[in-house]
């Protein structure tokens, strides 16, 4: 992500929120010169066929991303825990609310 | 390079090799080859200058459109140009180049966008035939887009396919209604389709064996189906259209062949498509100046909104030393 | 079916401001300062265009309507007519006009009679034009030096076309004569706010004062409607 200010302003990641009920995802971004503009932006060009009840814009620049090189300290541990998931137990047949 | 950085870059080529291979997606702070880099900002932002400078020949009718139904269609399409523009500007942009940079280059002249835009917009039913055909001809390059090996690219292409397939069938309908109205409509339509079907067959780029970056974008998994493979497809789309349309397609030598299953075709003009890449099209000159006379023209209101940011901004932090927010942008979600 | 006498009338007047502002802010595209506000401008257009066919559709057909009258039929305030010029005078168009047409939807929403079900949910549309002028003056009047005394001209400049709006529109249900204080009250002080100042001038010029509502229009108007309506004049009876 690049958060230079150029002649076209800073750049603003948009996040919509398509339907009450969802979480706002990631649309894509923009540039403003400023949050108000930014939010005006986003409505115009990410909602323009009904696609939003909600916007967040943010700027590019405050976005902490984990590194790619950290990927595995990061993520694989994870991937060896199955006994966080339902799936690990064996539960005798028959038994119903499990 | 130590030798420890070598076996590094060594490590993350196999990776990235392996998840392009793996038909997975490289996102932007992966590791990725220089070369990968460089063909992505080339194609995105020659794609995203496409858009913006194809906004001018269709925008040339928005004041003429002969009903206020066309009116609104037009205006709407003309806007989703901007609209695609600013997709992949902001695809282009996580390769860490600035989209003021790439506007720059564009107006200079040092980044290209596809030459069909050159070409003018004579009368009402090229608005049409720029729908139908080139819009066409585009959506064919760009589906198998949707599933390129960059991620942001894809992502931007899957919303573009989905907005773009009303280009298309505005184009259609329009011509429709021409062709089966009045005698001067129908040949209107028949001109614009004769003017806009071979500059249509050049948006596939050159014949294979001519092609330059075919084959590493190939493996790359940016592209998935060669120059002329993706021409002939769109042919043989076009000609059962032309027929319901009932007008003609410009091209004397165009048959079905039993054998191969497809159509054959006549010979492509390459030498006209040199010409108007080389910048001797009918609006080459036109279409830049516009471009750079709004951008210039637009100087002054950008900076003025950076003036105003930067002076709010700076009230904005002494508010906050006592204790008021004033930014309306606020995460409240 | 359709709206008749007076009732017709007031549908197209309105009719006419929508479709004329609509058509001016068409003609920026490709021209904008920034590639959003190509984007912002033409929302703006597509609103005001579909307020216009829906007004027209009550009083007529919208295309005889829009294509086939003379110029001194229209019945647009002269406002909406003055071409583009800088984004600046776009801008302070878009702010006296907006911020009429919002008072004006708000009591024609709440007036008994046919237009109310348009103007209850054209309202919410113009306040976001309103929206979009303010911020604009705001950042223009209170960027740099240039900004500032281009947004002061434009402001200036428009302002003689701005007493027109508070005429009477022949069977309108509301009184625009009312809607001027609450206009200028908001309009003034947007203008503080961006640091620049309410024009002194006249709020009219000359003999063509509260022209465009009786048909009297600015020499720009007749070629704006000879460029919109060749096309389909060239063709008459054909449909698209």
């Amino acid at each position: 992500m690049n958060g230079a200010t150029s002649t076209e302003g800073p750049l603003w990641e948009v996040f919509v929120r398509s339907r009450r009920g969802l979480s706002h995802t990631h649309a894509g971004s923009l540039h403003a010169p400023d949050a108000t503009m930014a939010l005006r932006n986003a409505r115009d060009l990410y909602t323009r066929r009904g696609e939003g009840v909600s916007i967040w814009v943010v700027p590019a620049t405050a976005v902490i991303a984990s590194s790619p090189d950290e990927k595995d300290p990061f993520f694989d541990p994870a991937a060896d825990k199955a006994y966080r998931h339902p799936t690990f137990y064996e539960i005798p047949e028959g038994v119903k609310h499990l | 390079m130590t030798t420890a950085q070598a076996t590094d870059t060594v490590d993350q080529q196999a990776d990235f090799d392996a998840v392009v291979s793996a038909e997975g997606r490289i996102e932007p702070r992966d590791w990725m080859p220089d070369a990968y880099r460089a063909t992505l900002v080339r194609q995105i932002a020659q794609h995203a200058h496409s858009e913006i400078i194809g906004m001018q020949p269709e925008a040339n009718w928005i004041t003429r459109a002969p009903s206020l139904r066309r009116k609104a269609i037009l205006m709407a399409k003309v806007q989703d140009e901007a609209g695609h523009g600013l997709y992949l500007y902001g695809a282009a942009e996580t390769l860490d180049v600035d989209r003021g940079e790439l506007l720059d280059k564009l107006h200079a002249g040092r980044q290209r966008y596809s030459s069909i835009f050159n070409y003018p917009t004579l009368t009402w039913a090229d608005v049409g035939a720029i729908g139908w055909l080139v819009d066409g001809a585009a959506i064919t390059n760009q589906v198998p887009l949707c599933r390129c090996s960059y991620g942001p690219y894809a992502r931007a292409m899957v919303r573009i396919c989905k907005e773009e397939s009303f280009h298309q069938r505005q184009g259609y309908e329009l011509l429709h209604a021409l062709s089966h109205g009045t005698p001067a409509q129908h040949a209107m339509a028949q001109d614009a389709v004769d003017r806009w079907w071979w500059p249509s067959l050049m948006m596939f780029g050159p014949p294979d064996d001519e092609s330059s970056h075919s084959e590493q974008s190939m493996a790359w998994r940016i592209k998935r189906h060669s120059n002329d493979e993706l021409r002939q497809r769109f042919v043989d789309i076009c000609v059962p259209q032309a027929e319901s349309l009932g007008l003609a397609l410009p091209d004397p030598d165009l048959r079905w062949n039993e054998e191969r299953g497809t159509h054959d075709f006549g010979e492509i003009d390459w030498s006209e498509f040199q010409q108007v890449l080389r910048g001797n099209g009918p609006c080459n000159e036109q279409r830049l100046d516009q471009r750079r006379t709004a951008h210039e023209n637009g100087a002054w209101v950008r900076e003025a909104a950076a003036a105003h940011a930067a002076k709010h901004s700076a009230r904005t932090s002494d508010d906050a030393v006592s204790g008021t927010a004033t930014g309306e942008g606020a995460m409240a979600g | 079916m359709f709206l008749t006498g007076r009732a017709a009338d007031a549908a197209v007047a309105l009719g006419d401001d929508a479709l004329v502002l609509s058509h001016r802010l068409g003609e920026w595209a490709g021209h904008a300062p920034m590639l959003e506000e190509e984007v912002a401008l033409a929302n703006i257009a597509l609103d005001l265009l579909g307020q216009a066919r829906f007004l027209y559709s009550l009083a007529g057909d919208e295309d005889e309507l829009a294509y086939l009258r003379e110029e001194r039929a229209f019945r647009n305030a002269q406002l909406v007519e003055r071409p583009n010029g800088d984004f600046a005078s776009t801008i302070a168009r878009q702010l006296y006009f907006s911020s009429y047409q919002e008072l004006l939807y708000t009591e024609l929403a709440s007036a008994e009679g046919e237009l109310a079900p348009l103007a209850a949910k054209a309202v919410k549309e113009v306040a976001y034009h309103r929206d979009h002028a303010v911020q604009w003056t705001l950042r223009l009047g209170d960027g740099t030096a240039e900004s500032s005394r281009r947004m002061q001209a434009a402001l200036t400049d428009l302002w003689r076309y701005t007493g027109e709006l508070f005429d009477p529109v022949e069977g309108l249900p509301v009184d625009t004569a009312a809607l001027r204080e609450p206009w200028l009250a908001s309009v003034s002080a947007v203008v503080r706010q961006a640091t620049l100042t309410l024009p002194d001038g006249p709020d009219r010029s000359g003999w063509t004062a509260g022209g465009g509502r009786h048909g009297i229009h600015t020499e720009a108007f007749g070629r704006m409607i000879a460029e919109m309506q060749h096309l389909h004049r060239a063709h008459p009876g054909a449909t698209w």
